[in-house]
């Protein structure tokens, strides 16, 4: 059922125990804080690679917690560990995309090469392989990260030449990188992932002030900030279309003690990678955004959540943020004025894509497993902490820092009614021209399928697997929220795609990534992966079509949070546009009795055991 | 009402343990009242082994664990208009749908067997060996449920089902106003 | 100042409610049943089940957690809404393994129960998830059967928050989240069989179990054998 589950408890390839007083003293650098339990466990993972229950007992000690909340944090991140891993560990991104770019080639010869099967840890103690749901590259699948570099366009040839030189004891870093310890974090970055920058607008990626945005928000009243932010007509980047500026009106509405500035940078959503490219090339602008934001809403304190498969980032954002500081863009009294203090810090995630509902986000940073909150209340009102928490995408609060330099109506007059300015939108798969586009709200899908090189699509997934499986009829609808809203993600297959390999596949990341918290959600889409895989070997019956809308709309109904409520969308959307596709495998029964019972797999195995044939129902029993 | 204008009943017990059929004779003295309706056909009531002719109702007690019963339970559905799944057997496979989530190993059906005849803690097995008669209908590699074998028309649950519930179902369903159960009649054990 | 008390609606039935309470708190003080799984009394309430979904305001939300409002209308017994409830409870029955016939809770069990009250008797396309995880039996008077859990967390909110134990939690991730103890097994955690979350009350299912009081019981007498659940609560607006 799962590709990704660790491998049961049994040798400790050669990983060293966590002695004691490295323990304590990774718990000691964090303050000894239950709410930095992720930053902690992260860093025993990096130590011993293995989070041992001895371990636990000492992080439990430190913190004022129990084992058993310590493990429910452990077990919950798919990069930390309770087995021990290996001193290299190579995650591949197993995206459809992926896939379909000749994975299962790459991972062989990794296999070959280290001896191992992916899931394994070579006996040495040396190597791990794993899959791993996507990693945001794929504008340059097949991709995989080695410890906390990564990996892009990977070739049969190249993949040799990694596997040989790390054999050989190279450091990952070098690898993925030529003469790594003598560039910047920048160059570091840009190196190991190519932006893709194919179309550079008006807004983001074109010419940017540095800083004008906050010059001019410095000037204004807290809520003229507001004023202006909902005048322009933003609403979040990061696929829910929240309106920016009433977010920030309630997170400001109350008199409490302290608030909170977060980004969600926890760009998980499989196919979007378009916050890559902002953190990598407009990082100053989003946190100039961040800035402004907490002026608006009287936060001095704020927060990066960074999604663990973009580590590789973390030391460029750290200097940006020293810079920053240097520069008194962060700290006391920004830009000299007296009280506008504000300071953030980076949280890294472990590989958990519902830390991406912002719910969930917050309890992460609180050291929790990510698990979405009870709403009511609201993050504005009650979120990290119990204090009003404002969580916007990188991309949004970019947009704030433009639309304090240029002004809301310069931004409002951009796109198309009620979805307003430009968008950035991440497009990979059977196109010419994979990469980030930058384009105004508005555009219908054709015209960006022309722009990227991908006229003979025969689908287009928008918006991830949470959002649209378009089929060629309905290339004519427009990107804006009204009709096909996305976060950004533009997946084009071509006509010569297996649209249920897709589905099969979108319905196995949601499982994976089902918190676990509420029924429908983790019980009902293990069910809907299950009928696909029916459908798939051609085992499912007629009703099966009805079967899966009916199942499908009680999740939606009754789950908890966005997970849920979206994850039946590539069953749905691909049923509404692909109905063939569904209806052409069903087996309808004969005589009431199920042809899609196979009685011959169900006695192979006795058949095999008691090595005799069957005399019912092997035609060829007397001989 | 003539003999002819009885509806005809066949019963069968799958993989269960015949207490379905027993609790058929929980309906009681109630059984003179039904038996002026129906009669039986292919059944071990009537130690009938074949069908000897088409069926109205036909009863289904137990799962499907080996070919045999895959066998019978589509030559019922074949011959009969209706078909009850009774108990929780016949229904989601029961008891011996156990084995489908006690297996451990690559090769479940033979860990279930040696577990059975050869490694089991409780057993006196002389011969050591698992049984292998050619008469012996091979198993399937699940317990499945009937409904994943034939469609199933009706299914009355219980373990056993009450004498109540199976003469009211079998009462309404003669006279064609079946409307699903009383409340206080639904059990699971 | 407090904020006034004021009603709202549930299937048309007039409901008085406190600022503050949620729609099910207010609909069990007036004795409208909302069916539940995970909530319990004394317990903080969770919103994990899903059971108690409702209509509120044209939206479905979980009664245990939603904040009553005034002139809320509440969809409760609607067939629509059972129709929901009852594939919830399913689900939960297939993502264990749920053998009434040989389980000690059958005819006290809730999970049982609601599907008795939901009519849960049709054919189901679900398929059985059938884990096979260890039963944890080495305490002396306590057994767990994490095989028949439904995830409710009621025993690990009755540990913390009443025994102030913390002798259960989650771990693991979506269909691998289960209960663990807060030690290797159940004999190395500070479990007894005297705290709340052992008590019968606590865990809804036989996941829990008091061992060597099983099947004392005869059936016929035991809590779900008459009655259905809820009918204590809609008991009190008969009375």
């Amino acid at each position: 059922m799962d590709r990704y589950s660790n491998p049961t408890p049994g040798a400790d390839f050669g990983a060293a125990p966590a002695s004691r007083s490295a323990v304590v003293a990774i718990c000691a650098a964090y303050g000894n804080d239950p709410h930095r339990m992720l930053d902690i466990l992260r860093d025993i993972q990096d130590s011993f690679r293995w989070i041992s229950p001895e371990t636990m007992e000492i992080v439990a000690d430190e913190t004022g917690l129990s084992r058993i909340q310590v493990e429910g944090v452990a077990s919950f991140y798919s990069f930390l560990s309770q087995v021990p891993k290996g001193r290299i560990t190579i995650r591949f991104c197993d995206d459809i995309i992926d896939r379909f770019a000749g994975l299962a080639d790459i991972v062989a010869i990794f296999e070959d090469a280290l001896g191992i099967k992916t899931g394994e840890t070579s006996a040495d103690g040396a190597f791990s392989l794993e899959y791993t749901p996507c990693i945001g590259l794929c504008d340059q699948a097949p991709a995989a990260m080695i410890n906390d570099v990564v990996v892009t366009s990977l070739t049969a040839d190249r993949a040799r030449d990694i596997a040989a030189a790390l054999k050989a004891g190279q450091m990952p870093q070098d690898i993925a990188v030529a003469g790594f310890d003598d560039l910047s974090p920048h160059e570091r970055a840009t190196r190991m992932v190519a932006n893709n920058i194919r179309q550079a607008g008006e807004v983001l990626l074109g010419p940017v002030s540095p800083e004008a945005g906050l010059e001019n928000a410095i000037a204004l009243a807290p809520a003229a900030i507001i004023d202006a932010v909902e005048a322009s007509g933003l609403r979040g980047c990061g696929g829910a279309g929240f309106t920016t500026g009433r977010k920030w009106r309630f997170a400001a509405a109350d008199p409490v003690a302290r608030r909170f500035v977060f980004c969600n940078a926890d760009e998980g959503e499989p196919g979007t990678f378009k916050d890559r490219v902002l953190l990598t090339e407009r990082p100053h602008l989003m946190v100039e955004g961040m800035t402004i934001a907490a002026r608006a809403v009287g936060a001095r304190e704020g927060l990066i959540y960074l999604r663990g498969e973009y580590v590789y980032l973390r030391e460029h954002l750290e200097q940006v943020l020293a810079d920053r500081r240097a520069r008194g863009l962060l700290g006391k009294d920004i830009l000299g004025v007296e009280g506008f203090d504000f300071d953030l810090r980076i949280q890294i995630g472990a590989g958990a894509y519902i830390c991406g509902e912002e719910g969930a986000l917050i309890s992460s940073c609180e050291g929790l497993p990510g698990e979405p909150k009870t709403r009511p209340p609201f993050p504005v009102n009650r979120g990290y902490l119990g204090f009003p928490t404002v969580v916007n995408n990188v991309e949004t609060f970019c947009h704030v820092a433009r639309i304090m330099d240029r002004g809301a109506d310069w931004f409002f007059d951009m796109g198309s009614d009620g979805s307003h300015g430009t968008k950035l939108f991440s497009v990979s798969g059977d196109c010419r021209s994979p990469g980030v586009y930058e384009l105004p709200y508005g555009l219908s899908l054709q015209e960006l399928l022309e722009r990227v090189g991908g006229e003979d699509a025969g689908a287009v997934q928008v918006g991830g697997p949470s959002g649209t499986m378009v089929d060629r009829a309905n290339f004519h609808r427009r990107l804006t929220f009204d009709d096909l809203a996305t976060g950004g993600a533009i997946i084009v297959f071509s006509a010569q795609r297996n649209i249920l390999e897709i589905v099969e596949y979108y319905m196995s990341f949601f499982v994976h990534e089902s918190c676990g918290y509420c029924t429908p959600c983790r019980v009902g889409n293990v069910f809907l992966q299950k009928a696909i895989a029916k459908f798939r070997k051609g085992l499912a019956n007629p009703e099966d079509i009805d079967y899966l809308r009916d199942l499908s709309a009680t999740i939606i109904e009754t789950s908890r949070c966005g997970l849920g409520m979206t994850s039946p969308n590539p069953i749905l959307t691909t049923l509404e546009n692909f109905p063939m596709v569904y209806s052409a495998l069903v087996k309808p029964s004969r005589d009431r009795i199920r042809a899609t019972f196979d009685v011959q797999a169900a006695i192979d195995d006795a058949r095999k055991l008691a090595k005799r044939r069957s005399y019912i129902f092997d035609k060829d029993f007397t001989k | 009402m003539s003999e002819l204008e009885k509806a005809r009943i066949a019963t069968v017990s799958l993989a269960g343990c015949f207490g379905c059929h027993m609790a058929i004779l929980d309906i009681d003295e109630r059984l003179i009242e039904l038996m002026k309706l129906v009669e039986f056909d292919r059944s071990p009531l009537t130690d009938m082994k074949t069908f000897t002719r088409r069926c109205d109702i036909g009863i289904i007690e137990g799962g499907c664990c080996n070919e045999e019963n895959v066998h019978v339970l589509r030559d019922f559905r074949r011959n009969c208009d209706v078909l009850i799944a009774l108990g929780q057997c016949a229904i989601m496979g029961g008891l011996p749908a156990m084995r489908n989530a006690i297996m451990h190993s690559d090769a479940p059906l033979r860990e279930c067997l040696e577990e059975a005849y050869i490694t089991g803690d409780y057993i006196r097995n002389t011969t050591h060996q698992i049984p292998n008669d050619p008469a012996l209908p091979l198993l399937l590699d699940e317990v499945y449920p009937c409904s994943d074998v034939v469609e199933i028309d009706y299914q009355i649950p219980g373990c056993a089902p009450s004498g109540d519930i199976i003469f009211n179902t079998l009462s309404s369903l003669l006279a064609g106003r079946f409307h699903g159960f009383a409340r206080e009649n639904i059990k699971f054990d | 100042m407090s904020d006034p008390d004021f009603t709202f609606t549930i299937d048309g039935t007039t409901i008085p409610a406190k600022p503050g309470q949620t729609i099910m708190e207010a609909a069990d003080a007036a004795g409208v049943y909302i069916p539940r799984l995970c909530d319990h009394e004394g317990l903080r309430h969770q919103g994990g089940c899903r059971v108690c979904t409702v209509k509120a305001g044209g939206r479905s939300v979980a009664a245990c957690t939603q904040p009553a409002a005034p002139k809320l209308v509440v969809e409760n017994e609607t067939d629509h809404i059972n129709k929901l409830r009852r594939d919830l409870v399913e689900m939960l029955f297939h993502e264990g393994n749920h053998l009434c016939p040989i389980c000690e809770a059958s005819g006290n069990c809730e999970l049982q129960a609601m599907a008795y009250r939901l009519d849960m008797t049709g054919p189901t396309k679900f398929p059985y998830l059938e884990p096979c995880r260890a039963v944890d039996a080495s305490h002396p008077d306590i057994a767990l059967d994490t095989n028949r859990c439904i995830s409710c967390s009621r025993c690990i909110r009755a540990s913390q928050d009443v025994d102030h134990k913390g002798v259960f939690g989650y771990v693991g991730r979506g269909i691998h989240r289960r209960v663990a103890v807060n030690g290797s097994d159940l004999a190395h955690t500070d479990a007894d069989i005297t705290d709340h979350a052992i008590s019968a009350d606590v865990c809804p299912v036989g996941c829990i179990i008091r061992k060597g009081v099983g099947f004392a019981t005869p059936i016929g007498e035991r809590e779900f054998d008459h009655g259905l659940i809820g009918s204590d609560i809609e008991g009190k607006r008969r009375e």
